[in-house]
C-alpha cells in the first residue's frame, strides 16, 4: 500500500470524527511514514511499520472520549429546524420510553453476562468447600468408627477437589472472555458513530 | 498493568525523552523503543494530551524539504518529571514494604 492509499482510507474510517482531529492524525501519519522512508524503509516498508488501517482506525476511536464522539455527530447534522424541535417533543413520550427500554435491555445483558461469571466463581467456590469439607469430614468419620462411609466423603473430598482444579481455569477463562468482550463492545459501538455510510 | 498507572508512566516517558532537546515523533518512538513499546496512535494521543495541559509546546520547522513538527517540553513538563521521581520514592519504599511481606526491616 502506497502513503497516499494508506492516508485517503484511513480518512473515510476516521470520518464522523472532528474534522480538525482526522487532519492531526493525517498529518502525523504522513510525517511518520516519511520519516521511516528517510531511514531507508521502501514506501511499502514504511506504511506497513505504521499498522493497518482497521488496525489504527480501532486505536484511535479506543482512545477518543464517547461523549466527544457523540457531540460531533450531532454537530454534524447542523442546525435543528423548528418542526423538528415540535417531532421532538411530541414524540417524547415515544422516543423517550424507548430509549429508556434500550438501555434497561443494555444494562440487563451486561449485567446477566456478569451474573454468569459470578455464578461461575460461585461454582468454584462450593468445589472448594465440598473438598476441604469432604476430605476433612472423611477424615474425621473414618477415625470415629466409621470407615467406610469416611472413605467415600474423603473420596467425594478428593474429586471436588480435582473438579475445583478445573473449575479454576474454566472461570478464569470465561471472566477474561467477559473483559475482552466488554472492551471490543465498547469499540465496536464508538465504530457506528465514527464511520459513515460508503456513497 | 493498571491502566491509569501506565498511562501517567507514558506521560512522563514521553517528557523524558524530550527533556534533553527538541524532538519529533519518529525519534521519540525509537529512543523510547529499548524501554517501552508505543504504538504512534498512542504516541499522538499522548503529546496532545500534554500540550493541552501546556506540558510542552509545538511548533513547525522546515526539515529536507517538508515540514516537521517538533516537541519542546515547557517548565511545568519538567516539574511533572520531578514530580514523578518524588512520587517514586514512595512507591518504592512501599514496594519494599509490600516484598518483605509487610514487615520492617
Amino acid at each position: 500500500m502506497t502513503k497516499r492509499e494508506f492516508l485517503d482510507s484511513l480518512e473515510q474510517g476516521l470520518s464522523g470524527m472532528p474534522k480538525n482531529e482526522i487532519a492531526g492524525r493525517l498529518a502525523f501519519y504522513s510525517e511518520m511514514i516519511d520519516d521511516y522512508m528517510e531511514e531507508g524503509f521502501t514506501e511499502e516498508e514504511a506504511v506497513a511499520k505504521i499498522g493497518s488501517v482497521e488496525q489504527v482506525v480501532s486505536e484511535v476511536i479506543a482512545d477518543i472520549p464517547f461523549t466527544k464522539l457523540l457531540k460531533e455527530k450531532f454537530k454534524a447534522k447542523g442546525e435543528i429546524k423548528g418542526w423538528e424541535i415540535v417531532l421532538i417533543v411530541l414524540g417524547f413520550p415515544i422516543w423517550f420510553s424507548l430509549l429508556v427500554g434500550t438501555f434497561a435491555i443494555v444494562v440487563s445483558l451486561y449485567a446477566a453476562l456478569w451474573s454468569i461469571v459470578v455464578s461461575l466463581w460461585a461454582c468454584f467456590g462450593a468445589f472448594v468447600g465440598a473438598a476441604v469439607g469432604g476430605t476433612l469430614g472423611g477424615i474425621l468419620f473414618a477415625c470415629t468408627g466409621n470407615p467406610i462411609a469416611g472413605f467415600s466423603i474423603f473420596g467425594g473430598g478428593i474429586v471436588c477437589a480435582g473438579l475445583a482444579i478445573f473449575a479454576f481455569y474454566g472461570c478464569k477463562a470465561v471472566t477474561q472472555g467477559v473483559l475482552w468482550f466488554t472492551k471490543n463492545a465498547a469499540v465496536a459501538i464508538k465504530k457506528c458513530f465514527v464511520k459513515k455510510e460508503k456513497i | 498493568m493498571d491502566a491509569q498507572l501506565k498511562r501517567g508512566l507514558l506521560d512522563v516517558c514521553v517528557l523524558a525523552a524530550i527533556k534533553d532537546g527538541d524532538s519529533y515523533g519518529y525519534k521519540i518512538i525509537k529512543d523510547m523503543k529499548p524501554y517501552i513499546d508505543m504504538s504512534e496512535s498512542t504516541l499522538y494521543t499522548i503529546l496532545k494530551r500534554l500540550e493541552l495541559s501546556n506540558m510542552l509546546t509545538v511548533y513547525t520547522s522546515e526539515h529536507g524539504g517538508r515540514l516537521r513538527k517538533y516537541y519542546h517540553i515547557t517548565k511545568a513538563g519538567l516539574g511533572r518529571i520531578e514530580d514523578f521521581k518524588d512520587e517514586w520514592r514512595e512507591v518504592m519504599a512501599i514496594y519494599q514494604f509490600v516484598s518483605q511481606g509487610g514487615k520492617r526491616k
